[in-house]
């Protein structure tokens, strides 16, 4: 949902004076119309930095054969894109499955010449479908994920018209493999513990879930290069090495596209760390370029130490363009690369101020970033949701590379801790980043694994809570309440 | 794209001291210490874009008036723009220094001994000239030529090998008689080989020339090249496909590629309506427009009207100025922070007079490499055109857009459009008041300049004389435009 301004039509009553009247938001400091009595009318938005540039919602489509990482996709697909700002939620259709067969028995569930639960997978379909459209006209969704197979040409041509009459774009992405160690991997990793094979033994859930696939070879029809020449997809090949897209209609398509082709499941390892403690860390004072404090450099040290200890291949070690972080960078003795993306939060007029300096001179300020602290903007600065935009380059970065440890900063960290882990906008500002710790984040299955290693050297405490009471009208004492001690 | 600085190289694992750090006084850029006599590392300075450390080769493949120029010259202004140095090197321009007088399609059969040995000649100068640009800085050489045989793509490939360059395949397959008859006139009549041709005499034989190719052709094979990294760019940009990409810089051309198109279409460039800091010569901050603004954006809207554009789509910054214009012109807008103007740092909302008063240093050094100066706690025109780079993109996917932006914004968005190179471009002229209508013709961009009549300031100082941090006030005030 983005910030689009619509101009009123010359008939209405607005004079031309009027019409060059602006006022500011005062949360995302925007400058919008001023409607007089009227007050705000502010169409949906999205990322307050950049435009809405999707105005029908999306259905993804999933196509492939069992095991070709289909939810995999999806799942981080979604991740991606939520992320980003443009609400996306998956529909897997196993799930609808499970509920309304409450025990899998077996394979032959899914073979075709099985009638009865031929007529359950279409019902479950039909629901999933109902769903898609409850959550694009009810619940302000811009992309929704269909996780099944869609093997048969059948079934997409019944979603294409479903989507034609809804005006809802669609978009497929087929997942093409025929590398058998890829396959069984795949199996191993998420089937095997699957809700369906929870009383079965490991040898017993690959054998079933094998002759699954089988099931659906007989009828698998992939999307063909002429039939289907005037459908919107991407088919991804063997996991990368080969794609081919068709027809892109738009926007996020095109940057779907792009996420698609550089995301890998080559098995690594992303570390994240602040900067060692730094001078304006101990004085309580959020922002500014100061350099490490003498704890900060032991961090460094010991952050050294314990990468060493990682014996990690092919390190790549990144960090912002504040002194702070490239102070801790040097410990390390490998190369670093300087990103000014990686840098610490804008605090435009509240750089280098303590909370409680802020709390005194700019005091509806401090309780608005109470209010939404994830969509407040500081003035002449940034705000988180600003943030995210700011470090989009990055994380398709990461995706990308293999091992990285990437050293940055305390909001920094929030925000691609969110991505990593799918935390929502409204958990993201308040997510846990102390100093001397660091996070190492290893994808696993559907989801990622995360180590905390604290270096046990001590450090100020840094996070600050969401307090009490965030009215405007708060006193001092209920604003400093959550403040972390400093000197 | 990311604004990438190399921190050092590997060093001994038991070193126990980390480096001091110096904050370069140009861009502002903590590097460690020691450097060669008190300067930064000019290593560290260099790379723009996360590259690996080889150069890459892009080589086009297609028959002939299959686009493959218009993609090699788009996609080197593409990647200049963003910082990564790249230069073309098109076959057939060597072919014409060589040949001096082209007389027919003869030339290009496949029978032509002669012609054949001074093709292949060409061609092997050409990859000379690309291991030089290569070895000297270069980051990308575009090698644009059919080379629609295996055999020659076999010999490029093992050249690149043996220089160590990646190797990155573009082909362009068309079908489309319309496309490749527009094509043909689009660039291929107005060229050099048929000067004193007329349309019908050209257009037949350069019919000719393209059957010569056809039988030899030989498309990138799914099989047979799978080792190979490629995009096939299928029936003008429908479909694609891609394969294995190698690293960062494949991957950004790969999506460079895929969002450009060739729909015929004009992008409006112009400034905010002039401001109240205008007026009084201060640089930065988020003022309201002058009343001669407010008659400004009144213009803008009959201007717009008269272009009778259908979709137009409309943006802006985030600052209150431009936002101010769009409004006056009453169509539907989106606000863009990433079109924000350059931040000055400490030097927002100052005159030139109280930047010379306050950090003489400072506004000599700007003056010294505008490019890369960056304002203290601010940013340089290198860290717009990063900041930039996602417009740019939107901006190609798109058809008819108006730009309301800023100075500092528009030099850059233009020096991408007009193929301006670092240097020219913090200088470029972007009066206020004036809107730039830009139309994509044959291999480069029309402009044209529509002043709307209304008295602005004039807010370009262009760079004086004396650069010198020691010169005197009065020499770097030389060039300070009148303001009140």
């Amino acid at each position: 949902m983005t910030l689009s301004v619509w101009a009123l039509p010359s008939a209405d009553m607005t004079t031309e004076q009027e019409k060059n009247e602006l006022t500011q938001t005062p949360l995302l400091k925007i400058w919008v119309p001023w409607l007089g009595m009227g007050g705000c009318k502010l169409s949906r938005r999205r990322g307050s930095s950049v435009p809405q540039l999707t105005n029908s919602p999306t259905l993804i489509v999933m196509v492939g054969l069992p095991a070709r990482g289909k939810t995999y996709i999806s799942k981080k697909l979604s991740r991606y894109l939520n992320w980003i700002g443009v609400p996306t939620k998956v529909f897997n259709l196993g799930q609808y499955r499970r509920e309304a067969v409450q025990s899998y028995k077996n394979f032959e569930f899914f073979r075709p010449d099985n009638e009865e639960a031929m007529q359950i997978r279409r019902a479950c379909a039909t629901n999933a479908l109902e769903d898609v459209v409850i959550y694009f006209s009810k619940e302000h969704g811009q992309v929704a994920v269909f996780d099944a197979t869609n093997t048969t040409r059948e079934r997409r041509i019944s979603i294409v018209s479903f989507s034609k009459e809804k005006g809802y774009k669609v978009f497929f992405v087929e997942s093409i493999c025929d590398d058998p160690n890829i396959i069984a991997q795949n199996i191993t990793e998420v089937k095997v513990s699957s809700p369906d094979y929870v009383n079965c033994d490991k040898d017993e859930a690959q054998a079933d879930f094998l002759k699954r696939i089988e099931c659906y070879k007989q009828t698998y029809v992939p999307l063909d290069d002429e039939k289907d020449r005037h459908l919107s997809y991407i088919k991804i090949f063997n996991v990368g090495s080969r794609y081919l897209v068709n027809r892109v209609q738009d926007h996020i398509q095109s940057r779907i596209v792009y996420y698609l082709m550089n995301i890998h499941v080559t098995p690594r390892s992303i570390f994240l760390s602040r900067h060692g403690e730094s001078e304006l860390n101990l004085l309580g004072r959020i922002g500014g370029d100061s350099g490490l404090s003498p704890r900060g450099h032991k961090y460094a040290t010991a952050l050294g130490g314990f990468i060493k200890g990682q014996h990690i291949k092919d390190l790549k070690v990144w960090t912002s363009h504040m002194k702070r972080t490239i102070q801790t960078a040097e410990h390390l003795g490998i190369p670093y690369e300087q990103w000014k993306a990686l840098n610490e939060i804008d605090a435009g007029v509240c750089e280098e101020l303590t909370y409680e300096d802020i709390q005194e001179n700019h005091p509806e300020e401090f309780a608005l970033r109470d209010q939404d602290k994830y969509r407040y903007r500081y003035p002449k600065g940034e705000s988180y949701e600003d943030l995210v935009h700011r470090l989009e380059p990055v994380i398709m970065e990461l995706e990308r590379q293999e091992n990285v440890l990437v050293v940055c900063h305390q909001a920094v960290m929030r925000c691609l801790l969110a991505y990593l882990l799918d935390k929502t906008a409204d958990e993201l500002p308040y997510l846990k980043c102390p100093l001397h710790t660091v996070l190492k984040l290893t994808p696993v299955a559907y989801g990622c694994r995360v180590e905390h290693i604290c270096l046990n050297i001590e450090a100020v405490n840094t996070h600050r809570e969401r307090p009490g009471n965030v009215d405007i009208t708060r006193n001092p004492e209920e604003a400093l309440k959550t403040i972390p001690d400093h000197f | 794209m990311h604004f990438v600085n190399v921190g050092m190289e590997a060093r001994p694992s038991n070193a126990a001291t980390p480096r001091e750090l110096t904050q370069n006084p140009l861009k502002k850029i903590w590097m460690p210490l020691p450097c060669k006599n008190g300067l930064p590392d000019e290593r560290i300075c260099q790379r723009m874009v996360c590259m690996t450390n080889c150069p890459t080769l892009i080589v086009t493949v297609g028959l002939p008036a299959r686009g493959k120029t218009y993609i090699s010259k788009k996609l080197t202004r593409y990647l200049n723009w963003i910082g990564v140095p790249t230069k073309e090197f098109n076959v057939g321009q060597y072919r014409r220094e060589c040949l001096k007088i082209y007389k027919s399609f003869e030339f290009f059969r496949p029978d032509n001994e002669e012609g054949l040995k001074i093709r292949q000649q060409c061609a092997s100068t050409a990859l000379n000239d690309v291991r030089q640009y290569l070895a000297d800085g270069g980051q990308v050489a575009v090698f644009d030529a059919t080379n629609t045989t295996r055999e020659r793509r076999e010999t490029i490939t093992a050249f690149a090998e043996q220089n160590g360059f990646k190797v990155f395949f573009v082909e362009s397959v068309c079908e489309d008689p319309e496309v490749i008859a527009e094509n043909i006139v689009q660039v291929k009549l107005a060229s050099p080989d048929y000067t004193n041709c007329n349309t019908e005499d050209a257009m037949e034989d350069f019919k000719k020339r393209i059957k010569c190719y056809e039988n030899s052709y030989e498309t990138l094979d799914e099989v047979l090249d799978r080792h190979l990294s490629y995009i096939k760019i299928m029936d003008v940009g429908r479909r694609y496909l891609v394969n294995q990409v190698q690293d960062h810089i494949q991957s950004r051309i790969v999506y460079y590629l895929m969002n450009i198109h060739i729909t015929p279409r004009s992008i409006y460039l112009c400034r905010h309506g002039e401001s109240d800091l205008n007026v009084k010569g201060c640089i930065g901050g988020d003022s309201g427009l002058s009343p001669r603004g407010k008659e400004f954006a009144k213009y803008l809207q009959q201007f717009i009207q008269s272009q009778e554009i259908s979709d137009l789509k409309v943006w802006t910054s985030q600052m209150k100025r431009t936002i101010q214009t769009a409004e006056a012109v009453s169509v539907p807008y989106e606000q863009w922070k990433a079109l924000n103007e350059i931040d000055a740092g400490v030097c927002e909302e100052m005159m030139y007079e109280e930047i010379q008063q306050h950090y003489p240093l400072e506004f000599a050094m700007r003056d010294q490499d505008k490019y890369r100066y960056r304002y203290p706690k601010g940013e340089s025109y290198e860290d717009l055109v990063q900041r930039l780079e996602p417009v740019i993109m939107e901006l190609e996917r798109q058809e008819h857009v108006l730009v309301i932006c800023h100075q500092a914004v528009m030099r850059c968005l233009l020096a991408y459009f007009l193929d301006k190179t670092a240097e020219e471009l913090p200088y470029l002229k972007c009066p206020l008041h004036t809107v730039l209508k830009l139309t994509p013709v044959a291999y480069g961009c029309k402009v044209e300049s529509i002043y709307l009549n209304v008295d602005a300031v004039n807010t370009h100082r262009e760079r004086p004389e004396n650069v010198e941090v020691s010169r005197m006030a009065e020499e770097a005030l030389l060039t300070v435009p009148a303001h009140q």
